[in-house]
Order: structure tokens, then C-alpha cells, then sequence
């Protein structure tokens, strides 16, 4: 576990996401009703920003053409194909979330 | 059969002569047919004269038989013809210039012409019939806000004119001369109901009145009563009646009495003649309406053709008046004081229904409907075809409840009308449903028409629908969706009753708490909607657009389009748009069709310094809201105006901006009616013309095309901005999120639309007016959040520490 400390979790409004630059790198963080989660921002489909997406319980709605995502799994759940997004660890701590990244390490070290 | 081909005059051009010659044609015998029309236009629709004159048809719209149909059938037409003189014995026509006409057989289809009575005055200028294009086109002219309009007669046609005249802006009077109106249809107490809802629309009502004198110089200006009392007019139309046009046939030595008088073959006194339409007289009997014609035009085909075949035994007619809203329907015996008849009576005041139904003999002998026409079709046919109803006296009124809900509607004969207006049959609604598919109402509107005129035929479709349809689905009083499941009026009422003023809340106790990307932007709308933007704001209810007021383009970039009202902009603020794609680096900067600059590929984190630098109003381009007013240039430069459109257009704009709408919202203003801004297909227009604005609302030229129906016309310009209000606002308050406003009027009807805004009672039009400005006084320019913006809303989030293992490679 490489938990990488984020941002205050007053930054991230219920029921809403934000997106994370790392480089060039982009994971929406979503706040919802008991905890913070993330996932790889780019919607799997056409690359929409799934951070401006609206939340419904655990999923996130592409604000581009409406593919359904979940939250929790990253698995693509309308329409129904076999297609996701990686998800990552978030804990909340001190009241700041923290993520942990190895996930994003393992990606880039597979493209290198 | 003979060989030779016959020749085959027909005397008159209108709806008889054509439908009549329609069928002979049919019949496939080989006729050499000339047709003379007195008139200068082909054969049109002359029912539906009083919707052209109310703005819901154009001239164009009522051809029946275009120049063409006359040239593919091979039959001659003079129009502007007038026949004076019938030769029977030398088989032959004489128009009025000399010209002779050899016929082997005659059709008489003269029609009838106004009954105008002798007042004194009766000539003065501004005194019209109502009979005819030449007339609509007229009154059209003269007609407008101001005009104080007095129509001289009660019946079917001078209602109709009376609303048609009101619509067009006149202040409008009928004078009848009997105590009730449409006194050949009704009995007192239906009058008094028709009195009273015409009333309501702002129609004056002078019954009992005779008017013994029509006052002027050159035109009219007053009349006089038998009582003394005096009014003034400006615009006199006479519509008493009418008279079979029977002198052609009389001198051509033809029996005649009220009628020219036919045999049940349509056979005149003159074995070579015949005659059919409103001229006629058969059995005793002369019809002024349409519904005989057809059948008449039938029996006569076959007669004219030699066949002999079938015989017309007389029509059983219904009235229906056509003035949508105010719903009427007559036919048969009206007073059950005649000999063996009882009434069968319902009255309720409040609803403005009355319904009388005359029995003789256990069938029924006549019929009065005010106020709701509903079951008009299953009484005419019980009145056509005299079927006994003993078994049935306790439903005469209230059908007993059908076990199966498609009973009812099953027993229709194929033939029969379900949408008067529109003349759809049930064989045809059946036939749209087993061959096009159809299984929705706006399928069924689209393929056939049925129930797009005055609608009141819905309930029927939907019925066969529901019935006929293997996938019917309800598409007009659809729940919002699965997570909270309600129409969007009942969701209106519970915000409302329950005081519910967040989303959360109304999905808390009444949906499943969770919502979804549909159910939440509705829910949006409504509570600010309803809560005239006094509600809890709820910022994860809204479509990104809403949060960050641009819109999100396809690689989840943004556009920007300020507001320039009425399309008007300053070189200060191009210069500064100019400045800002410079400085931000904006891959495009394109015009809109809306009048306005957009710029396209804007970064999420540069929109609120972008606002700021603009230093102008958000356009709103992308929110389900009031989005431009596009206007023309109007009196300001251009030297066709009549009104001042950039002005008006400027203050609807600020009027309605920034207020969100059940979908988007485009109007237009034109100064006059070239409509260069077109008006005509936006969801409000006005158009000016010399002296007034025409209010129309509904248009559309996106992924539909639709022409707006007039709202109203007035003569200020405040008069048309606040028609505008109320229709805005009351779109507002009563169509489904995501309708658009075309969809909103066609579902509604815009009579009903009409009587709930420009024609509703003083006190309702402020209260909408109230409520739009509450709303109003909520609302502000969305751009100056870049003040005070909501947490981390525009900025891309960076990790407050190094990432260990990533920063290096990225």
C-alpha cells in the first residue's frame, strides 16, 4: 500500500466527483453517502470525464453518452459490455483522503 | 351503355358539386365534364373558413380539390362564372357574358347564399357575410386589437365568426335575435350553458335582441335596437342564416319549394337534371351541413351513371360547434313536448355540462351536449340508426362500466368517426396500428392526425390504443421514471402539499432515495419551479452543464456563449470576446444560429476567469432554460419595419433570462411579418404588423418542424410582452421536464392554453404573472458564481503530496 494523502474531504461535495491530476495521469474521486471512492476518470467508451458525471448509489453516469460505470468495481454496467475502469483504495484519515496509487505505478510500468 | 361520351355540366364549385362529381368519376364512365364556379377559388374546405379566420389554418390548408385534380380528371373548370339561365328543352347553360354551354346531363350544386335581413343600413361599408373565402379574407384584413367587432346572429356560423374576430384581437359582440343561442340546436338551458362559457372566453352576448338600424357615415359605425339602445361597431358581420340558392332551377322550370326538389335518386322534375348539396330539398328536408353531401354525392353517381342502384332515404345530421374549448353537439328533436317524447336530463353548473337526450318510443329522437361532447359519437349512432334502448335506460347517460375496458370501443362500427375535426374513422386508427405500428398517442397523432385538432376525440384514441395495440404504451402521462414513480403534475403536487424543497427529500420519502441522471435533474426543475427558486439548491442533481454552466463538448472540454439580448452586441464586447480567445487559447470561436458567439474548447479551470474577462452575462446556451430572444432589425434601420423588433426583443430577453424552463427556450421578435428572425418557428414569437403584435407560441424547427399557433393578438407592445409572460409561465408551471413547448401546446391543445393564460380570468393571469416574478427576483446571472465558487467546482485536484513511486515518470 502506497497511500498518497489528496486532499481535505470538505473539497469533494456529497454526491459529487472531482478529478485528480497526476501527471498525466486523471482519477475522479467521488464522495458518497459513507464513503469517498476512485476510478481512472476516462470513460471507457469516448473517453468522457466521468468526474462531471451524476451519481446514482454507487455508480457514475458519463456526462457524455451515458454509459453507466460502478463505483465500487469499476465494471462498465450499461450498456452491458464486458469494459471498466481501474478502481483504487481510498481510506479517509485526519479529515483528508488519501488514495493509494500502486495501481496507477503497476499501469505505468507496464506501459514503460 | 352508349358509347358516346357524355357531356356532363356541373353548376356550382363547391363542396357538393366536387364530392358529388369525385364519385360520378369513380364510377369509370367516360364523361366530358365541365364544372363553373362563381367564386374565383378552386373547391376548398368551406367549414373550416372559421379556422382560418381564427388563425389556426392558412387559406391553403382548406383547397380540397387543387388546379391540378381539375386537369388529371380531364374536367374543364370557369371559375368566375356566373350561370344565369338553363335551357332544359335545348339542353343548355348560359353564363352571365352569353356564353352557351351544351350539357346531355345537369348537376345543380348551387349551394345557398347568406340570408341577409332588410335592416336599413345593411349596405354601409364594414358590413361582411361569412360565407366565403372572399369574406375570411376581408375580415382577416380588417379585424385586429381595438376593433369593436359586432357579429348579427347566434348560430353555429356567427359563434364561430365571433371567436375567430376575438382571436384576431377584436372586442366582440353577438346579437341574436332569439332569447338562446343556436336556438335551432339547443333548448334554453343548454343556451344558457353555451352563453355562459362563450362569456367566459370575453365574448358579449345581446340576446333577445332585434337590431332595427345600422347607423354611419360611408360605414358602419352604430347600430340600434328595437329597444332603444345603441352600440358602436366598427366591423358589422351578418350571419342569420342562410338561403338554398334555388332561382336557377325555379326559372329553369324545376319543382321547387325551400328546395329544389329531388326524388330519393337525386332526380330533379327534369329527367336530365339533378341537383344535390344545400340547394336540395328531399323529403321535405334541407340540410345545411356537410355530412349529407357525401351521401347524396353517392346515390347520385350511381343514378347520373344509369345505374339506379341505390336510393338516398335522408341523412340523420349532428351539429358539433366548432370552436375549441367550448364544446357542442346537437342532433335530432331538441323538445321533448313533442307527442310520446321524455328527457333524460344532467346539469352540473360548476363544470359547465349540460346534457339532454330525447327518447320517443325507447330510441333516441334527439340529442343536446354542452360542455362535453365526449359521447357525441355513441348517441349520433344511436340516433342514425334507431336502435332500441329499453334494456339500456339506467346507462343512458353513464355507460355501465364495460368489463373489459376495450368493450366498449370494440362495438364501434369501423366506420365510424372517431376525430370529427381531422374526419379519422376507426378503420383507419385500427389500420395505422396493424400496418405503421403505431402503439403510442404521439404515433398515432403523427401517422394519421386524429386527435391534432381540437383533441377532444383523445380519450377515444387512447381507448383503441389501448385496446387494438399489442405494445400500447402510455406516453402522455408518463411517471418521471422508476425511482420515484409519478407523473410530473402529481410530483408538482407533492413538492407542493409536502413541503418538499430539495431533491434529497422528495426521493427521500417518496422515491428510492438514490435517484438517477434522469429523475434528478427533473426533480431539479420542479422544486425550483414550484418553489419560485426558493428551494434548496442541490448542485449533485444537476447535469454537469448546470454546475459549471458551459456545456461539456464531446472531449469534455466546454463551450461559452455569453449573452448579447436580442442578438445585439456592442464593439466594446467583441473586442473583449476577441481578447479572451486570444489570451485562452480558444480552438474555435464560431456564430450561432441564435445570434450569438461561442466559444468552443474552453478548459474546465479557465471558465471563471474567462466570465470575468468577458465581463458579460452567461448566455445560458446550455441549460434547460430561457436560451435567446433572436430579433430582426425592425423599425430602428430597416425600412420595412412596422415595429421596433430589437427593443422588444431586448426586453423579453431580460424579462425571462436566467429562469429555467421544463427544456430549452428560443424566441424570436420580428418588426414585421417578412418574419426574417422567423417567429413562426420558435417556442415564442412575436410578430409586429402595422398597429399590432401577433403572440405565437409552439414553433419548432429542429428535429421537428411546427408552426406556432397564434396565442393572441393585441395591439401594444406591453400587451404582447405580457401574453408572452403568461404562456411562458404557464409552460413553465404544467409541461413534462424535457417537453419541448411544441410538444407542450400539441399535447395540450392551444385552446386550452388560451383560456388558461391570455383569456383566463384577470385574477389567474396575475397570479401567473406574480409567480414569474418571484421566480425572477430568485434568479441571477449564473457567471457571477466565478465570485464565489463552490469548492474545488473548477479546479483540476493535485495531491498534496508527491506521489512516491509516480512523479518521477509522469
Amino acid at each position: 500500500m502506497a497511500w498518497t494523502k489528496i486532499t481535505k474531504t470538505e473539497d469533494i461535495p456529497l454526491r459529487e466527483g472531482r478529478c485528480l491530476e497526476i501527471g498525466r495521469k486523471e482519477i475522479a474521486v467521488f464522495h458518497l453517502r459513507d464513503k469517498f471512492v476512485a476510478i481512472d476518470n476516462r470513460c471507457p467508451h469516448d473517453q468522457g470525464p466521468l468526474c462531471d458525471g451524476i451519481v446514482k448509489g454507487t455508480t457514475v453516469v458519463c456526462p457524455l453518452h451515458g454509459w453507466n460505470v460502478n463505483l465500487e468495481t469499476g465494471k462498465v454496467s450499461k450498456p452491458d459490455v464486458p469494459a471498466g475502469v481501474r478502481t483504487y483504495p481510498v481510506r479517509v484519515k485526519d479529515g483528508l483522503i488519501e488514495i493509494d496509487l500502486s495501481a496507477l505505478t503497476e499501469v505505468e510500468e507496464e506501459a514503460a | 351503355m352508349k358509347t358516346k361520351v357524355q357531356r356532363l355540366v356541373v353548376v356550382g364549385n363547391g363542396m357538393a358539386g366536387m364530392a358529388c362529381l369525385e364519385q360520378i368519376l369513380r364510377h369509370g364512365k367516360d364523361w366530358d365534364v365541365t364544372v363553373f364556379g362563381e367564386e374565383t377559388y378552386v373547391n376548398y374546405n368551406r367549414i373550416m373558413l372559421s379556422s382560418v379566420l381564427a388563425g389556426e389554418k392558412q387559406m391553403d390548408e382548406i383547397i380540397l380539390h387543387p388546379l391540378t385534380w381539375y386537369s388529371e380528371n380531364q374536367v374543364q373548370l370557369q371559375l368566375g362564372t356566373r350561370i344565369v339561365d338553363i335551357d332544359p328543352v335545348k339542353k343548355l347553360v348560359r353564363d352571365e357574358d352569353g356564353g352557351v354551354t351544351e350539357y346531355d346531363k345537369l348537376l345543380l350544386a348551387t349551394g345557398s347564399s347568406p340570408f341577409v335581413p332588410p335592416i336599413p343600413g345593411v349596405n354601409l361599408a364594414n358590413v361582411y357575410a361569412f360565407r366565403n373565402i372572399q369574406d375570411t379574407k376581408k375580415l382577416l384584413e380588417r379585424a385586429g386589437p381595438g376593433v369593436k367587432a359586432v357579429v348579427i346572429g347566434g348560430g353555429l356560423l356567427g359563434l364561430e365568426a365571433a371567436r375567430g374576430l376575438q382571436v384576431q384581437g377584436c372586442s366582440v359582440t353577438v346579437v341574436h335575435l332569439m332569447p338562446t343561442l343556436m336556438d335551432r340546436q339547443l333548448d334554453e338551458t343548454g343556451g344558457r350553458y353555451l352563453k355562459e362559457s362563450m362569456e367566459a372566453l370575453g365574448v358579449t352576448m345581446k340576446l333577445g335582441k332585434q337590431t332595427r338600424e345600422i347607423l354611419g357615415e360611408g360605414k358602419v359605425e352604430r347600430l340600434v335596437f328595437s329597444d332603444g339602445e345603441e352600440i358602436e361597431v366598427d366591423l358589422l358581420v351578418i350571419a342569420a342564416g342562410i338561403r338554398p340558392n334555388i332561382e336557377l332551377g325555379r326559372k329553369a322550370g324545376l319543382e321547387v319549394q325551400r328546395g329544389i326538389l329531388v326524388n330519393d335518386y337525386l332526380e330533379t322534375s327534369d329527367p336530365d337534371v339533378f341537383a344535390v348539396g344545400e340547394c336540395v330539398e328531399h323529403r321535405g328536408v334541407v340540410y345545411g351541413l356537410v355530412a349529407p353531401l357525401y351521401e347524396q354525392g353517392r346515390v347520385l353517381a350511381s343514378t347520373i351513371n344509369g345505374l339506379r342502384e341505390s336510393t338516398y332515404a335522408g341523412s340523420a345530421t349532428g351539429t358539433k360547434l366548432k370552436i375549441m374549448g367550448v364544446d357542442v353537439f346537437s342532433a335530432g328533436l331538441i323538445d321533448e313536448r313533442n307527442g310520446g317524447c321524455e328527457a333524460i336530463r344532467y346539469e352540473d353548473p360548476a363544470q359547465g355540462i349540460y346534457k339532454k337526450l330525447v327518447l320517443k318510443d325507447g330510441c333516441l329522437a334527439g340529442v343536446i351536449l354542452v360542455g362535453d361532447v365526449s359521447d357525441s359519437a355513441r348517441y349520433m349512432e344511436w340516433y342514425r340508426t334507431g336502435v332500441d334502448l329499453s334494456s339500456q335506460r339506467r346507462h343512458l347517460l353513464f355507460p355501465e362500466p364495460a368489463a373489459d375496458a376495450g368493450e366498449n370501443i370494440a362495438m364501434m362500427p369501423d366506420s365510424e368517426t372517431v376525430c370529427g375535426c381531422l374526419g379519422v374513422s376507426k378503420g383507419t386508427i385500427i389500420e395505422a396500428i396493424h400496418e405503421k405500428g403505431v402503439c403510442t398517442m404521439s404515433q398515432l397523432k403523427a401517422v394519421t392526425r386524429a386527435s391534432t385538432g381540437c383533441g377532444s376525440c383523445g380519450g377515444k384514441c387512447q381507448e383503441l390504443l389501448r385496446a387494438v395495440a399489442p405494445d400500447y404504451e402510455e406516453d402522455e402521462k408518463k411517471s418521471l421514471c422508476g425511482c420515484v414513480p409519478f407523473t410530473d403534475d402529481r410530483l408538482r403536487e407533492i413538492i407542493h402539499t409536502q413541503h418538499l424543497k430539495s431533491v434529497q427529500a422528495v426521493l427521500d420519502i417518496y422515491g428510492n432515495g438514490t435517484g438517477c441522471e434522469i429523475c434528478r435533474p427533473a426533480l431539479s426543475y420542479l422544486v425550483d419551479q414550484v418553489w419560485c427558486g426558493e428551494h434548496e439548491e442541490d448542485r449533485s442533481s444537476r447535469f454537469i452543464n448546470d454546475r459549471v454552466h458551459a456545456n461539456i463538448q464531446r472531449d469534455g472540454t466546454f463551450s461559452v456563449i455569453p449573452r448579447m439580448r436580442g442578438g445585439v452586441t456592442t464593439p466594446a464586447e467583441l473586442r473583449r470576446i476577441a481578447d479572451v480567445a486570444d489570451k485562452y487559447e480558444v480552438p474555435m470561436v464560431k456564430v450561432t444560429g441564435s445570434q450569438r458567439i461561442d466559444l468552443l474548447g474552453v478548459k474546465k479551470a479557465d471558465l471563471p476567469k474567462i466570465w470575468e474577462e468577458l465581463g458579460m452575462p452567461s448566455g445560458q446556451a446550455y441549460a434547460k432554460g430561457l436560451r435567446m430572444v433572436k430579433t430582426c432589425v425592425g423599425t430602428q434601420f430597416c425600412r420595412f419595419g412596422t415595429q421596433d423588433a430589437i427593443s422588444t426583443g431586448v426586453e423579453l430577453e431580460t424579462r425571462f433570462e436566467n429562469l429555467y424552463t421544463p427544456h430549452k427556450t428560443k424566441l424570436a421578435v420580428v418588426g414585421c411579418p417578412r418574419n426574417c428572425a422567423e417567429a413562426t418557428v420558435k417556442d415564442i414569437g412575436l410578430i409586429g404588423q402595422e398597429g399590432s403584435w401577433q403572440v405565437v407560441v409552439g414553433g419548432a424547427a429542429g428535429k421537428s418542424v411546427r408552426e406556432a399557433d397564434l396565442l393572441i393578438t393585441v395591439s401594444t407592445t406591453e400587451g404582447a410582452l405580457v401574453a408572452a409572460e403568461l404562456f411562458f409561465q404557464y409552460y413553465r408551471e404544467n409541461a413534462n421536464y424535457l417537453e419541448r413547448s411544441y410538444d407542450f401546446v400539441e399535447r395540450s391543445g392551444i385552446e386550452k392554453i388560451r383560456r388558461a393564460t391570455v383569456y383566463a380570468p384577470d385574477e389567474q393571469k396575475l397570479a401567473l404573472r406574480e409567480r414569474l416574478a418571484k421566480s425572477k427576483n430568485q434568479a441571477s446571472d449564473p457567471w457571477l458564481e466565478r465570485n464565489s465558487p463552490r469548492p474545488t467546482q473548477f479546479v483540476q485536484i493535485a495531491p498534496m503530496e508527491v506521489p512516491v513511486d509516480v512523479a518521477v515518470r509522469s
